[in-house]
């Protein structure tokens, strides 16, 4: 057995699926560097990655697959499930050794995960899509703080950059500690750290905008008054609104004069 | 600027707005303008969801309920007894590019009371989204009502700026407008319908020839039927839909469960439930007409004016058309495969496409999230690993209602004893 060892990022992935093949490595088993247990009585073996080597595996791949299954394939990663690197290099396998493109062979069971794990990312994104909230600051900077289950960042930067051209935005993962801002012109992902409790009434009055206050009392105005008592419906509720995303939800976060 | 003084009007014309239940962001493909603010995708986004469970996806108020109507089933009626409140059409726009910016919603969706007359209140309507999209680069969805009465040019200037226009029909039948809204006539209602349609196919078939032709209400138009006000069946509703979107080319036709808001003899008493599970049939039913190829004839008939509450139009189908079953997904065509109980239209697809693979087996399709256990009354394979017996529709019914666990059963048990 060998352990595949490599630093967490597709470019990695894609490298250990050619070095795989190049060595020729058999009952592989991945684990990130950061990973701190490992397998005693394995093999190891270490992964640089090599731009060179993942772009060789992805035009393989691209050559097998239509471009939907290319970015299905960089969905499942993000979905940053258990195991799902070693669910797509067995994907990866079935892909390279059939003849044909088998993206929608559904009843063979790694296709059938790959499938799952990327529209699971594809839901969270969607859902981020709707659920960032953003609050404006005194210098004009619309920031929310998103904290999903899958790493959506890099699938939902282009929809709010072409919606939101004309105003400074930065939508922060306090999961992944990463964020990207957009500056009028161009996308960048940040590192920072963002220690204050954002919906405290102090970080209003220090760094909000003077009428940020007020919106987030309209919206959630906006919110109560829509709702129909006689159809109320929690589970239906719950079902759309998960309560994990409740904490960085204005709507479901209490106004700071009933608090 | 927007004031404090915006909150209390914001309460009422919102909850005098909720009770249309259009939220709908979707079909309108916007690009965003010269670097302004905002767009509109093909698909809707809905930003958040009420404790009754719907979709928020616009700002959806009216800019005033005062109104000089007097409609039994709705709740800004003159003779009724509430605040009234009106909106400035800044305040309307400040407020919108507010939310949006803040990503709190896709768009706005403007609906009024009729003050003085249709004119001048479609004039309001369509000066600020005029403002919206002129002064404020705002490219993002705008549902408009169109009012009836209101002339053809504020009709046309609306289509201009809007992304959807709906007048709705409230009442399945004249007679029901009739008897509850005597201020107006269903003709008032079907014209506006009947230019909007035409607009809208104009505009598609120039834009068609030339790529910079103006928008004109590229998310198509909508209605909506009050379910459960009157005695209409659902045959009757269902008929009035089908001819919605055949002869108006509608988008979308909402059915909105009638909530008891007023003490009218002539209306379901305060306190009576909503029927929401009839308004899920219908919805149901409206899904099979749009997305399945089922003829509306196939659902509800003279024999069956009304759908069954208990279990799904596609399966009461299904149950009175044995004969057609059982169907090997194997070999039958996707139309076909859409056609069985427990089988959607995605799962449908996911079925055509993993066959061309390998032969599929029950296995295969409990993995591919198909509603087995109901689907199996209909499926017939090659190799039967376990022979069905013949069962008749209403042993086939009893088991399916046995087995499967109602969404509805928590939530509003209490109403399913009244119905």
């Amino acid at each position: 057995m060998t352990q595949v060892i490599y630093d967490g990022t597709y470019e990695g992935w894609l490298t250990a699926l050619f070095e795989i093949y190049e060595y020729k490595l058999a009952d592989v088993v991945f684990a990130k560097d950061t990973d701190s247990g490992s397998l005693l009585f394995s093999d190891k073996h270490f992964i640089t990655t090599d731009a060179t080597k993942a772009n060789r595996v992805l035009s393989g791949l691209q050559q097998r697959l239509s471009a939907e299954g290319i970015s299905n394939i960089y969905s499942a990663f993000l979905s940053e499930l258990n195991q799902i690197d070693e669910i797509m290099f067995q994907f990866a396998r079935h892909v390279f050794s059939s003849p044909i493109n088998i993206e929608e062979d559904f009843s063979n069971n790694a296709v059938w995960e790959v499938r799952k794990a990327s529209r699971l990312t594809r839901k969270e994104s969607h859902r981020m899509e709707a659920f960032v909230r953003f609050k404006l600051t005194k210098d004009e900077l619309y920031y929310a703080i998103i904290e999903p289950e899958c790493d959506v960042l890099p699938l939902i930067e282009k929809h709010f950059k072409s919606r939101y051209a004309d105003q400074r935005w930065l939508i922060y993962d306090a999961k992944r500690k990463y964020g990207i801002y957009y500056d009028l012109d161009h996308l960048s992902t940040v590192e920072l750290q963002f220690n204050a409790d954002s919906n405290s009434s102090k970080f209003l009055a220090e760094i909000c905008d003077e009428n940020e206050e007020l919106f987030q009392d309209l919206w959630r105005n906006y919110f109560r008054s829509v709702n129909i008592e006689s159809r109320k419906n929690t589970k239906l509720h719950l079902q759309h609104m998960p309560k994990r995303y409740w904490k960085h939800l204005t709507e479901k976060i209490p106004d700071l004069k009933k608090r | 600027m927007v004031h404090e003084r915006v909150m209390e009007k914001l309460a009422i014309l919102a909850d005098a707005a909720k009770y249309d239940v259009s939220c709908s962001s979707a079909l309108s493909k916007r690009e965003n303008k010269d670097k302004g603010l905002g767009n509109a995708k093909g698909y809707g986004i809905c930003h958040a969801f009420t404790e009754d469970g719907r979709c928020v996806s616009l700002l959806k108020i009216l800019l005033t309920n005062h109104c000089i109507f007097d409609c039994a089933y709705c709740v800004s009626r003159k003779s009724n007894d509430i605040k009234r409140a009106a909106f400035t059409v800044d305040e309307v726009v400040d407020l919108t590019i507010g939310f949006y910016r803040r990503n709190y919603i896709e768009g706005l969706f403007l609906s009024s009371g009729i003050f003085d007359n249709p004119d001048y209140t479609m004039e309001r309507l369509v000066r600020i989204a005029k403002k919206l999209r002129l002064e404020q680069n705002f490219n993002g969805y705008i549902h408009l009502k169109a009012i009836p009465g209101a002339s053809d040019e504020l009709l046309k200037e609306a289509g201009i700026y809007a992304d959807r226009l709906s007048v709705n029909v409230e009442m399945p039948t004249e007679q029901s407008l009739k008897l509850l809204a005597p201020d107006k006539n269903h003709i008032d209602v079907i014209k506006p319908m009947q230019y909007l349609k035409n607009e809208i196919t104009g505009y598609k078939e120039e834009k068609k020839l030339n790529y910079k032709a103006p928008l004109f209400a590229p998310a198509g138009q909508s209605t909506q039927m009050v379910i459960g006000a009157t005695k209409e069946s659902d045959l009757e509703i269902l008929g009035m839909a089908d001819y919605f979107y055949q002869q108006m080319n509608m988008k979308r036709v909402y059915y909105s469960g009638y909530v008891p808001i007023s003490d009218d003899n002539r209306l379901p008493a305060i306190g009576t439930p909503v029927p929401v599970i009839r308004e899920n049939r219908l919805y149901q039913a409206d899904w099979l007409i749009r997305y399945y190829g089922f003829n509306v004839n196939e659902i509800v008939g003279f024999n069956q004016p009304n759908l069954d509450l208990d279990i799904d139009p596609k399966l009461g189908w299904a149950l009175r058309n044995l004969h057609q079953f059982p169907v090997d997904i194997n070999t039958a065509d996707l139309e076909l495969i859409k056609r069985i109980p427990g089988i959607g239209y995605l799962s449908a697809k996911k079925i055509v496409a993993a066959r061309k693979f390998k032969k599929l087996f029950p296995q295969d399709l409990q993995k591919l999230g198909i509603a087995y256990t109901r689907a199996k009354y209909f499926l017939a394979f090659a190799t039967p690993f376990q022979m069905q017996k013949d069962l008749t529709s209403i042993q086939i019914r009893d088991h399916i209602l046995n087995t499967q666990k109602s969404k509805y059963k928590n939530d509003f048990s209490n109403q399913l004893a009244l119905f």
